[in-house]
């Protein structure tokens, strides 16, 4: 398989997982959270400065639509990743063919 | 395994914080000699399928559930310096951006979900890559069995972490053994997901899986026989 061709079918499928996939995940805490409420710290927890970014909590502020809320925001999230690790990572790179 | 603000007292962030930072500056020279004009691109690649794959959440039972880390993944596919840098900037999004994991709490999750989850995946995959023989078969499951290894040992530092800072007085045996039993479930998923990953990549492009390189340059050039 070509690199190019790889490449954006690996991006399809990240997108895929985080713009459609995301809205079947479990929505029950995850393994930290649920030890917390059983042993008795998750009191602890502040609430999230950014709790009112427009994207906090996987859902994009002002869509009233779940799966579209979710998957907007798993989608721009994965893009900004790819934008910031990818551009970090190429300038990073070793110069020169390979 | 996000921490949120609040579970560590402020010496405790710090410290991590610091440990965090050291971390990454290791880890921006280190992932120069893994990156090149055709690993780079894979490499972010790899960050994105990290961030998308923590969305997926899984039911362990209970009403719990359990998400890709991703370190095992990240540190086999793309290098474990890269790794660190990919699961930084993964960490740094959800928590400024996704009010996921706590802004004084990022310290402490690229430390240990970063440093711990990264570090000893790739310690036990390349044990594994050196004991196990020299194929490329070998390197999904040993990717699977360092993925989870990782996970009930990132929750262990956790615990231990919590008992040295924790706000909260919780006894320490209990934490860690709560911590230690669930994501030992968790960890399976970690595996299948991770395993079924790079056996897929090792199957269609095994030149662009940093873990395989070794045993890529060990595999003689046959020629082999064509039926007329």
């Amino acid at each position: 398989m070509r690199q190019r061709t790889f490449l954006l079918a690996g991006l399809l499928v990240a997108l895929l997982i985080a713009g459609v996939g995301s809205y079947y995940a479990s929505s029950h805490p995850d393994g930290l959270e649920y030890v917390a409420e059983r042993t008795g710290f998750l009191d602890q927890a502040d609430e999230h400065p950014a709790a009112d970014s427009p994207l906090a909590d996987y859902q994009t502020k002002g869509v009233d639509n779940a799966r579209l809320s979710g998957g907007l925001a798993g989608v721009l999230g994965s893009l900004l990743v790819l934008a910031l690790a990818g551009g970090g990572f190429w300038l990073l790179r070793r110069r020169g063919p390979a | 395994m996000h921490v949120p603000d609040g579970f560590f007292d402020a010496p405790t962030s710090l410290a991590t914080g610091a440990v965090a930072v050291a971390g990454v500056a290791l880890a921006l020279r280190g992932a120069r000699r893994e990156l090149d004009d055709r690993t780079a691109p894979m490499a972010g690649l790899v960050a994105t399928f990290v961030f998308a794959g923590q969305m997926m959440n899984f039911p362990v039972g209970a009403g719990t559930s359990g998400h890709l880390i991703g370190g095992a993944l990240a540190a086999v596919l793309a290098g474990p310096w890269t790794a660190v840098l990919a699961l930084s900037v993964v960490l740094g999004v959800q928590s400024l951006l996704l009010a996921d994991g706590g802004v004084t709490a990022l310290g402490t999750n690229i430390t240990l979900m970063g440093l711990v989850g990264v570090g000893t995946s790739w310690a036990v995959f390349v044990l594994l890559r050196r004991l196990l023989p020299a194929r490329l078969g070998v390197v999904a499951p040993a990717a699977g069995v360092a993925a989870f290894v990782s996970v009930p040992t990132t929750a262990a530092v956790f615990a231990l972490l919590f008992a040295v800072g924790g706000t909260a007085p919780v006894e320490t045996w209990t934490v860690l053994t709560a911590m230690v039993g669930w994501h030992l479930v968790i960890g399976l998923g970690e595996a299948l997901i991770t395993g079924l990953v790079v056996a897929s990549v090792v199957a269609v492009r095994p030149d662009l899986v940093y873990g395989a390189r070794p045993l890529l340059a060990q595999r003689p050039l046959e020629i082999r026989e064509v039926a007329a």
